[in-house]
Formats: C-alpha cells, structure tokens, sequence
C-alpha cells in the first residue's frame, strides 16, 4: 500500500480539540510570565507605580481597540466562509491582517519613544533607577515583546490562510483552519486584554 | 495478507521515507533509535565519570571538565533519552495500536515532534564546541550562576527549549488520538493500563512544559539583555528561577516514571495470564499522580529558602504523592499471587523495576521529610535515589518494554537466555554502582565534585567496579537485540498470547495498522 493514499485521519472535532489543547499550552507560558509580574509587584508596588507613569495611555488605548476589532473581523471572515461568501471572507481577513499590522506600528513607536528616553533593558538610565523601575521596564519589554512575536506569528499564519481560502482549499465544507486560526488569534487578543491594564492602567 | 510497514512503498525513497514518513510506527522508531543512541554517548560519559571518581584525587578530569560533563551527561540522559525514551517512541509505536487507531490525530505533527527533538538535540550538542565552551551548571541551569557563566548556556538552552516544544506537541497530539480515534467497543475501560498512563504522561507533557520554555526564555533573554529577572543586583530573584524550573521538572519526573509503570502493568497480566487486579485502581493512581505531581515542586528548595510553613506543606504533599505509586506496587505484587507465572525476560525486568523503583520511592521519602532532607541535601544520597527511580524505574520499565513488544516491533523473538544473562548482570551492577551512594550520601559525600576526601574510597571502588557489570548487561543486551533484529527467530503474531489489540494484528502490523477496523468486545487482560 502506499503511503500517499492515507486517507486524512483527521476531523472537525479531532482539529478544534488539537487547538484547543495546545491554547492551553499557550496560556501556560504567558501564565509564567503573569507570575514573575505578580512577585514582582508585590515587592514593589510603589515602583511599578510610579514607572508606570512612564507609558503612553492613549497608544496602549488605541491598540487595544485596534486589537479587539482585529478579533471582530477575523469572527466575521470565519462566519462570512461558513455561509460561502468567499470574497467577503478575504476582504474581512485582509482587514485583520491590516489592524494587526497597525498593532505592530503602534508598538513601534511606542518601544522606540522609551528607548530614545534611555529607558531599555540594561541601559545607564534604568539602571540608575531603582530596583522595582528596573524589573518594571523588563517585563514590560518581555512581556509585550513576547505578546509581539505572537502577533507576527498570527499574521502570518493568516497570510497562509488567505492563500488557502483564495485556492479554494478553505471552504464553506472546510473551515476548519480558518476557525482555529482565529482561535489563535482571539487568545493573543485576550492576552493583551490582560496586559494593557497590567502596564498601563492599574497603576 | 497486507505486507508489514517496512516494505510499504513509501513516498520518498530510501531513508527520506523515514524522516519525512507520517506513519505512527516509523515516527516511534526513529524516536528509538534517536534516544538510544544520545543514551549510548550518556551512559560512556557516566563511566568516564566512575573512572574519575574511582579513588580520591584528580586523575584525568579537571574540575572544569568534570563539571562539563556532568551537566552533558544530566541533559542527555533527562531531556534527550529519559523523557522522550518511553512516551515517543513505544508510546507512538504501541498506543495507538492499541486502542486501536490507523495512526495518531495529527500525523505530520507528529514527525515535526521528531524534527524538533532531533535540531534541539544537534543544537545543544553544538554549544559544546562552540562560544565559551560546554555548558558547567548542571542540567539543572540554575541562576545565578547560569546567568554569570561564560560558557555557552544559550544555546544549550534553547536546544532544551525545542525539545519541551517537541514534547508539548507530542502531548497535545496523543491526548486528542486518545479522545478521538478509539476503535468501535473501545471504552475508556477496556484501554490497556499503558494507554492509560500514556493519557495521564500526555496531560504533564502538555501542562508542565510551557512552563519550562518560557523559563529557559527568561533565561536566555536575561543572559543577552540584562532585564534583571534573576539578578539580584538589579532586584531580581534567583529563587523565583528554581521555583519555575521545579514547576516543571518534579511533573516531569513522572513524565519519566507513569508510562514505565504503564509497560509494567501491561506485562505483568501477560506472564501470569490473569486478569490485572485492581484495574480501576491503577487507572485512577495514574492521573492522581499526574495532578499530585504538580504540587510537591518545593521538595527539591528545601534548603533554598522557603517559609516554614511553605515547606512543611510541600513535605505533606510528597508524602501523598507517595501513596498512588504504592497503590500501584500493591496492584502489581497482588496481580503475581497465584498467577500462573512464565519467568520470560519481560517478566524479570518487570521484577526488577518493582525491587528498584521501590528502593527508590522510599529513598525519596527520606528526602521529602524535612529533617532528613536537610541532612542529605546536596549529597550523593540524592544522586543515588534518582539514579534509583530514573534508571532502575523508568530504564528498567524501558527495558522490559523493549523486549515485550520486540516481537511486535521487528516480527523476530529475541534470544531468552542471554536477555535473562543481561538482566542479572544490570541488576548485580546497578546496586552495586548505586547503593554505594546511599552509602555515600549518608556520610555526606557532596555530589558534583570530581574529588573527595580518601575516607570515601572504599563504596567509591564498590561503585565504580558495579559500573562496569552494569555496562555489560546493557552490552549484552543490546547484543542480543541488534542480533535478534537480524538472526533471531520468527516470533508470529502474536507469541506471548496477549489479549491486547497491539497483539491481534501482524507483527510487525500493516501501513494503517488494522486489515480490517477491530471492533472491541472485551477487556485488554481477558485471556479466557
Ligand atoms: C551507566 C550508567 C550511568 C552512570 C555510570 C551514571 C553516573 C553518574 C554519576 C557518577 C553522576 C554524579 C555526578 C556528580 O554529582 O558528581 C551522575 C549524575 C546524573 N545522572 Fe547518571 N549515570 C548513569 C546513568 C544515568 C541514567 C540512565 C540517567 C537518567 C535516566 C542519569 C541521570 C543523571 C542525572 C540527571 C545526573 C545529575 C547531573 C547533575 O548533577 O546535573 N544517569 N550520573
């Protein structure tokens, strides 16, 4: 027999729990992260407090919308592919590959805003400060940084999957891919949701 | 008759159909052959090391090397043998034959497992001999002394990085095969005790390693950024690092032990042809160990400097981790009684990994008790005890797999008498090499030094000479497998007479596993 004839083992429910499970995973190493904030916190609330004066409230504010409608759009391509309408479904991706993008930008100006005020991991400026600015900036880099990279990755991965839909290989009977993408998506908009008051507001 | 999984044509010729294969059976086996062979060049790093430490004084190890090369030999044998060992490659080869799947849920997910464990492998093999030099901080990589080293522990770590990212993938991949792709009549309590403890190896892999990576990240990025998570001088805290590496290392020791006790309880109803006893029992003291698990971490900070109250809990909670592993010995010696017992190799391995793994669950009792830990902390007590429970339990549950489903593996039957030879000699060599360090501990020989005082030559020499039995089991052994594999004799389908559906295939079984779908009517310890 041979290998190519495999029939696909897989279906609508083995995929979505696959995702699921490995949101888990996802949740798991950014949990580590919220716990390092947490000690971290707790031994320096007045640091954080003022270091968090530091932040830019209106850029982290915009980007929080830009994020949230980011999900929206993305919900809209998956119900827009589910009832056939293919064209809508690619504009409404492109649309979230757009906010992502702005997302990205965003962040941008706001990293090199801090690093031409000297504050960064390492520099003379924060080490001069005292110790809970320091851990302060550091999770802020570390934190949003690694929250970044997920971004890139889940624009990405709906790049392919504009491909995809435009091949025709996602489709009204299978969508599968686009859902768990979109799953991915929403789980690196709630991480944000968590940390946008984090740095910016409960201080 | 459908011809076996080896002569199948594959997509790409040659060896490409081998590393680019989809096929359960093929992924289980270059996981088998991989971890095997980093287990070779661990077990030569370990006798080198016996040899140095075979009396005091320095004699071919500088202590820089010494440390190189123990923390080589601790990431190898955790990360690239003992921890992939049983759960990649008989768990992807076996479990889902036996429940009885055409493959896994997420076949080329599967193979990028492999990929990842195979870079991550190359990958820390190559910090040895690039940057500063081998990594000298353990397998543990604690800070702050992994942070100010100047060898190369970057690179290192992010070998261990895409191991756990491989290990979390295959744990994702099993756990939805378990959920999803159970033949017809296969209910939750007609699945064989090793897919069980495969289901509950599964949960930790895909809980626990996260939590790995992102410290190992942390670390990295503290080594080239300097944020100060871990750095005291810039208010970090170097205990919060052994918090988070212990978060996952302790689920990982069971990530280790649980699918060696699986292979155990697979073989003991086998070669006793009765029913297992206390099946619901062992079931259940697998996930309770799982869960457990999670919550007994700071038993390895007890003298790092934790609250009293937080280790006396942490001490209570080892305690009660202790009692699903005795649940289990219990169900395993009470399954033996009055069973009609065929002594076939599988079964002695399996008696060794009782006597052994039970030698070393106690040892760690003393360890998980405050005022005796404080005592053996740091010492070679410890090195004894999890030599005890990782090789003596979850090598030796490894073994005796190995030899029970070589049949199904190869179609070949290895050769009875000399796996029995092989077996005594790892048996006399392993106490003698690892109860000598009970004995050392005790005395307060400290552990990861290349020298000591001469008052501890006499178990030293004791050790070092059981180090070489033991070696030749294990050459032995192998012998007789590698020879097996080519001159031994057609082993049938099915030649212990399982009751497993593993077994009511061919051997070794088709592409897709089954001619026709199985459909389950009974339990997997039925013989009758
Ligand atoms: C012939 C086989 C083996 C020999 C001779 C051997 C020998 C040793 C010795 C002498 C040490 C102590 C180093 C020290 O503290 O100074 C050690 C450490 C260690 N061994 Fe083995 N070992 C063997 C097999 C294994 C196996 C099968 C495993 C795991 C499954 C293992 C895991 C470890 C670990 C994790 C350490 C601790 C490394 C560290 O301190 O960072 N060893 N071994």
């Amino acid at each position: 027999m041979n290998e190519t004839a495999h029939i696909e083992h897989r279906d609508y429910a083995t995929a979505k729990l696959g995702m699921w499970l490995f949101l888990f995973t996802e949740i798991l190493l950014f949990g580590g992260m919220f716990l390092v904030y947490a000690e971290y916190r707790q031994l320096n609330t007045a640091d954080f407090h003022e270091a968090g004066r530091e932040m830019n409230v209106f850029l982290g504010a915009a980007n929080t919308v830009i994020l949230l409608t980011s999900s929206l759009t993305m919900a809209l391509a998956i119900s827009a592919i589910k009832k056939g309408m293919k064209i809508r479904s690619l504009l409404f991706q492109a649309a979230t590959v757009l906010l992502g993008l702005g997302f990205l930008v965003n962040k941008y100006f706001e990293w090199s805003d801090h690093i031409r005020k000297g504050l960064y991991p390492d520099s003379p400026v924060l080490l001069a400060m005292s110790h809970g600015k320091i851990l302060f900036f550091g999770l802020y880099y570390v934190m949003t940084g690694i929250h970044a990279l997920h971004v890139i990755i889940g624009l990405s991965v709906i790049v392919f999957m504009f491909a995809l839909t435009l091949r025709g290989n996602i489709s009204d009977t299978d969508y599968v891919k686009l859902e768990n993408t979109g799953l991915f998506w929403h789980i690196v908009d709630i991480i944000w949701i968590y940390l946008f008051p984090l740095f910016y507001l409960i201080l | 008759m459908e011809a076996s999984f080896y002569h199948a044509k594959t997509r790409y010729p040659g060896i490409f159909g081998w590393i680019f294969t989809t096929d359960h059976k093929r992924v289980g086996l270059l996981y088998l052959f991989s971890s095997l062979s980093f287990f070779a060049v661990g077990v030569s790093l370990g006798l080198t090391m016996r040899l140095e430490l075979i009396r005091s004084g320095m004699h071919f190890y500088s202590a820089q090397t010494y440390n190189a090369i123990f923390t080589l030999h601790g990431v190898i044998m955790i990360f690239l043998f003992i921890i992939p060992g049983i759960p990649s490659s008989l768990g992807n080869f076996i479990m889902p034959l036996q429940i009885g799947a055409r493959d896994v849920a997420f076949p080329k997910i599967n193979i990028l497992s492999w990929w990842l464990f195979i870079m991550g492998g190359a990958i820390a093999v190559t910090s040895l001999f690039t940057g500063g030099g081998p990594p000298d901080t353990g397998w543990t990589f604690y800070v702050p002394y992994s942070i100010r080293t100047g060898t190369n522990i970057s690179l290192a770590v992010f070998g261990v990085f895409l191991i756990g990212l491989s290990s979390t993938l295959t744990g994702m991949n099993f756990l939805t095969t378990i959920h999803r792709l159970r033949a017809p009549g296969m209910t939750w309590k007609r699945m064989t005790l090793f897919t069980w403890s495969i289901y509950a190896t599964s949960w930790i892999q895909l809980l626990a390693t996260p939590v790995l990576a992102i410290t190992l990240l942390l670390l990295i990025i503290e080594r080239n950024f300097g944020v100060g998570f871990f750095d005291p001088a810039k208010g970090g805290d170097p205990i919060l690092f052994e918090h988070m590496f212990w978060i996952y290392s302790h689920p990982a020791v069971y990530i280790m032990i649980l699918p060696a006790m699986g292979t155990v309880t697979d073989i003991i109803p086998v070669f006793t042809r009765r029913n297992i006893f206390g099946y619901s029992f062992i079931a259940a003291s697998s996930l309770a160990i799982a869960f457990v698990g999670y919550l007994v971490w700071g038993h390895h900070m007890f003298t790092s400097g934790m609250s009293d109250t937080a280790r006396i809990i942490f001490s209570l909670l080892t305690f009660i981790v202790a009692v699903p592993s005795g649940v289990k010995v219990f169900n395993w010696i009470a399954s033996l009684y009055k069973g009609s017992i065929r002594m076939n190799a599988p079964l002695l391995y399996t008696l060794a990994f009782i006597f052994l793994f039970s030698i070393g669950g106690l040892t760690g009792l003393v360890q998980g008790a405050l005022a005796t830990a404080v005592h053996v902390h740091g010492t070679y007590f410890v090195v004894g005890h999890f030599h005890y429970v990782m090789f003596g339990g979850a090598g030796f549950g490894f073994f005796a797999g190995l030899h029970y489903w070589f049949p199904k593996i190869t179609g070949k039957l290895y050769e009875e008498h000399l796996a029995k030879l092989a077996c005594f000699f790892l048996f006399i060599g392993f106490n003698m090499l690892y109860f000598s360090m009970f004995v050392l501990g005790w005395e307060g020989m400290p552990r990861r030094y290349y020298d000591y005082l001469p008052k501890f030559n006499g178990p030293n020499l004791v050790a070092t000479i059981g180090s070489w039995i033991l070696a030749m089991g294990l050459i032995i052994m192998f012998y007789n497998l590698v020879h097996s594999l080519f001159a031994g004799n057609e082993a049938g389908d099915n030649p212990w007479e399982a009751a497993s559906l593993e077994w009511q295939t061919t051997s070794p079984p088709p592409v897709e596993n089954f001619a026709v779908q199985p459909v389950v009517t009974k339990g997997p310890y039925e013989f009758r």
